[in-house]
Formats: structure tokens, sequence, C-alpha cells
């Protein structure tokens, strides 16, 4: 299991390749993700998926090669990073007074209209106050808020879990599309099972000491 | 016109005062009494050795004796910021940003009064340099202190935060940019304020003692003026640069938050 490289079939170069990454106790974890590929990522409770998606988005320290585009990691500064590998977190947090104060100054508004829409939102959303929102508005706002930001990789972090079945698929309909569109990967961490089925191409299990490839779908 | 000499017995009526305190805290069942008079006796023998160490100061007038007089005033400051964090900084760190935060406070201000604003012969005439320094330290040290401890307390509070607004990207300074300006706001404030009520609820004991002493009012208040643009100044100085150095410590190279520098809140 140490080292295997886990990828998806496809003739292009991968948009993220890792290997060797280490971080605490765990480790070394490699795989490497092709554009559009949604990767679920299941494990028991505790084995370190989250700490996984935090040291991806380098909040956390690590060691190993993390690759994007053919870059090394340290090749880019610590917020471009970010910027492109963007996690989100099951619980987002709200600092700003307004929802659409969290959006970048220079975004465009006719994208955060149709991010929004997508996801079954007014755009006067974004007048709100924040703290009249919902978990499950806050969990899709989140990832509006993220997506505009027009990141690579997203790192999703038990996003949809706990939502009602309306909510999760709008999320997951949301994701796809962005995918798609922005030939973009995936790591979507869930214990729920039907909705990694749905969505992920191919389905990771973490343990201790490195990835095993659960299930992969056909090519779409 | 000259100071009346007190004499220990009229130090001593001012004690009873002090002992009818404690008789007071005893009856009310406060718990007090013994914390003071332990308080009153150290005052007043901290004191005493003070005035005896200003004396032979000022009678020697050696430049290596003010400078090492004002290297122990500088490291007990910067002692004394570090102790009033609820969040210490682990290691040398700690004591480090409390003593550089006033040095930028107080001795470079103090240096600054002394060569260019007073211009004594010596410069370094201890009757002036001793007294400033100390008046600079004391009354910077808070706001230095006060911004310091809020942000080492906002950066563990608000982590998530701040971690979720690197998430999306944000550069470090974006990231804290608000918590930063908070805490500036919050060491600077209270200066500002006893500026703004200075003379009309309060007479500064510094202004106080020059009258007692037989200074004209208008003199001793020029002074006063001086020394609070000293204080309010170097208090803002000090505290920009406490948090600076905070901030710059509690993130690594690649602008990860790493809070096991700080120690348990205690």
């Amino acid at each position: 299991m140490k080292g295997h490289a886990l990828s998806s079939s496809s003739h292009e170069a991968p948009r993220l390749t890792v290997e060797s990454l280490r971080f605490d106790r765990g480790g070394p974890y490699s795989f490497s993700l092709n554009h559009g590929i949604c990767a679920g990522l299941k494990g028991v409770s505790g084995v370190g998926k989250t700490r996984l998606l935090r040291a991806l988005a380098d909040i956390d320290p690590s060691t190993g090669s993390v690759v994007l585009n053919g870059r090394g990691r340290e090749d880019y500064k610590p917020h471009e990073w970010r910027r492109l590998v963007a996690m989100i977190p099951a619980e987002s947090r709200w600092w700003h007074p307004l929802v659409g104060d969290h959006l970048p100054l220079d975004h465009d508004p006719r994208r955060a209209d149709e991010l929004l829409r997508s996801c079954g939102f007014e755009p006067d959303v974004l007048r709100w106050d924040v703290t009249r929102l919902s978990t499950g508005e806050k969990q899709r706002l989140s990832l509006v808020r993220a997506l505009i930001r027009d990141p690579q990789v997203l790192l999703l972090d038990e996003v949809g879990s706990g939502l009602d079945r309306d909510n999760t698929e709008l999320l997951e309909a949301l994701v796809q599309e962005y995918l798609e569109g922005n030939k973009a990967a995936a790591i979507w961490v869930s214990h729920n099972q039907d909705l990694l089925e749905r969505v992920a191409t191919l389905t990771l299990t973490m343990l201790a000491d490195g990835l095993r490839l659960t299930s992969e779908k056909e090519s779409r | 016109m000259n100071v009346a000499i007190l004499s220990p017995l009229d130090l001593s009526i001012a004690a009873v005062l002090i002992i009818v305190l404690a008789g007071l805290s005893f009856k009310l069942k406060l718990g007090l009494e013994a914390q003071i008079l332990i308080a009153s006796i150290r005052m007043t023998i901290q004191l005493l050795l003070i005035g005896l160490v200003l004396q032979f100061l000022f009678a020697s007038g050696s430049v290596w004796l003010v400078i090492l007089v004002s290297q122990v005033m500088l490291l007990a400051a910067g002692r004394e910021v570090r102790a009033r964090l609820k969040r210490k900084i682990r290691g040398w760190f700690g004591y480090h940003i409390g003593m550089t935060s006033m040095f930028v406070s107080s001795f470079s201000i103090a240096l600054l009064a002394l060569l260019v604003i007073l211009r004594q012969d010596p410069w370094y005439e201890p009757r002036y340099a001793i007294p400033f320094l100390g008046m600079l330290l004391g009354n910077t040290m808070t706001g230095v202190a006060l911004a310091a401890d809020r942000l080492t307390s906002l950066f563990y509070e608000q982590r998530e935060v701040i971690e979720q607004r690197l998430m999306l990207g944000e550069s470090r300074s974006e990231a804290v940019s608000d918590i930063r300006r908070d805490c500036m706001r919050t060491g600077m404030i209270p200066l500002i304020n006893s500026m703004a009520v200075t003379g009309l609820v309060s007479l500064p004991g510094m202004m106080t003692g020059q009258i007692l002493g037989g200074t004209p009012p208008i003199e001793a208040v020029k002074y006063q003026i001086l020394i609070m643009f000293l204080i309010g100044a170097g208090s803002g100085f000090g505290v920009v640069c406490a948090i600076y150095m905070i901030e710059n410590h509690l993130f690594d190279e690649r602008h990860r938050l790493v809070l096991d520098k700080l120690l348990p809140a205690g």
C-alpha cells in the first residue's frame, strides 16, 4: 500500500499529484487527480481525513511533494497556493457583517449571480446579515465564496453532511458543474456513502499508512 | 520656596490610616489585611531603596551607572509586559517582544528627549534621564501590555476565522487585518482618553510633585505637556511594534498559524 500511486486514467497530465505526503504520524500518502475528477475520501473517524485536507491546503505543515499543474507547492506563494487549492471546511465561519463582504472586492458580479442562483439563492443574499444564515445556507454560501475565487482543486470537508436531500443535491450539482466547466479536481471527504456514489469518480479509503482505492467508476 | 521636609512621625501618621484600613478589612471579613500590610511594607522598602540609589546616582553622575540603572528598568518593564499576558509566548521570545517594544516606546523616546529637547550638560544628567525613562516605561507599559494580551487571546480564540481566511487565499496580513486593527486601537485608546481629561479630572503626579517642590505652576505644566506628548507617542509606537512582532512570530514562513508557540492560558 505504501507509496502506491493512485490515479484515474487519462492522457492529460494530472491536475494535482501528491507523493509521499506525511504529517503528524500519518502517511505516506500518494495519489494524483486528473482534470474534472472528484475523488471521494472516506475512512474511520480520527484517521486524519481533515488533517490530510489541511496539509494539502498548506494550513498545517507536511512533508512530501505536492504538485499542481506541474509546479511544486513551494514554487507558489502561500496565498496563491491556497487560492488555487481551496479547502472548504465543515463548519464555515463568517467574519464580516454582510454575506457579500466575504466575496473578493474585484469579483465579477455576473459570475456571483450565476453561482448564487445555481445553489438556490437570489442575488440579494449578498446584502443579508450573516447572523441570519442557517446551517444549510452557510454551507452552500461557503462553497460560493470559495468558487468565486476560481480554485483549481477543491478540498471539501464533510460539506453536505447533515443537510437535507434538496440542499445536498444543489451542492453536488454545483460542484460537478464547476469541475467540468473549469477542469478542476476535487477531494470530497464524506461519511455519506450515497453522496460519494453520486459525485465521486473514484473513492479512496484512508488508512494510517496510506490510501486504498476502493471503487472507480467507468470514465464518463 | 522649599518642600516641607517630612519627618518619620509625619509618615507614621499616614501609615496609621493604612492600619485602620487593614482593621476594616478584618472587620468586614475581606481577607485583605495581610495583603494590605505586605504591599505597604514592600512599597516603603522599595521606595526607600530607590531613594538611596537615586541619591547615590545623582551624586556620582557616572554615565555607566545611568546606563546600568536604565537597563535594569528596561528589563523589568519587558518582563512585566510578558507577565501581563494571559496567553504567554513560549520561550525567550516572550521577553524579547516585551523588551523591544518597551525599548521603542520608552528608551528611544527618552533618549530623543534628552538629546534634542532637554539638552542638559551632560546629556545623561541622571536627575532628568532616570525620571523621564521611569515615567515613560511606567505609562507606556499599560498600553503595550493591553494590546499584546488582546492579540494573543484573539489569535487563539479566532484561529478558525484566521485559518478560513487563509483558506480563501488571503495573505496572512489580510487574514489578521481586523484583529490587528482592533488590538492597536485597544492599546492606544487609554492614553488618548487620559490625555483628553488631564488637567480637568486628574492632576498628574509629576506636575503636582514639581509644584510642591516649588516650581512655578506654568513651568510644571510645560513639563507635563512635554511628558504627555512623549508618553502618547511612545505608547503608540510601542503598541505597533509589539503587535507586528507577535503577528510575525505566530506565523511560519508558509503563512501557517503556529499557535503552539503560545503557552496555555494561566
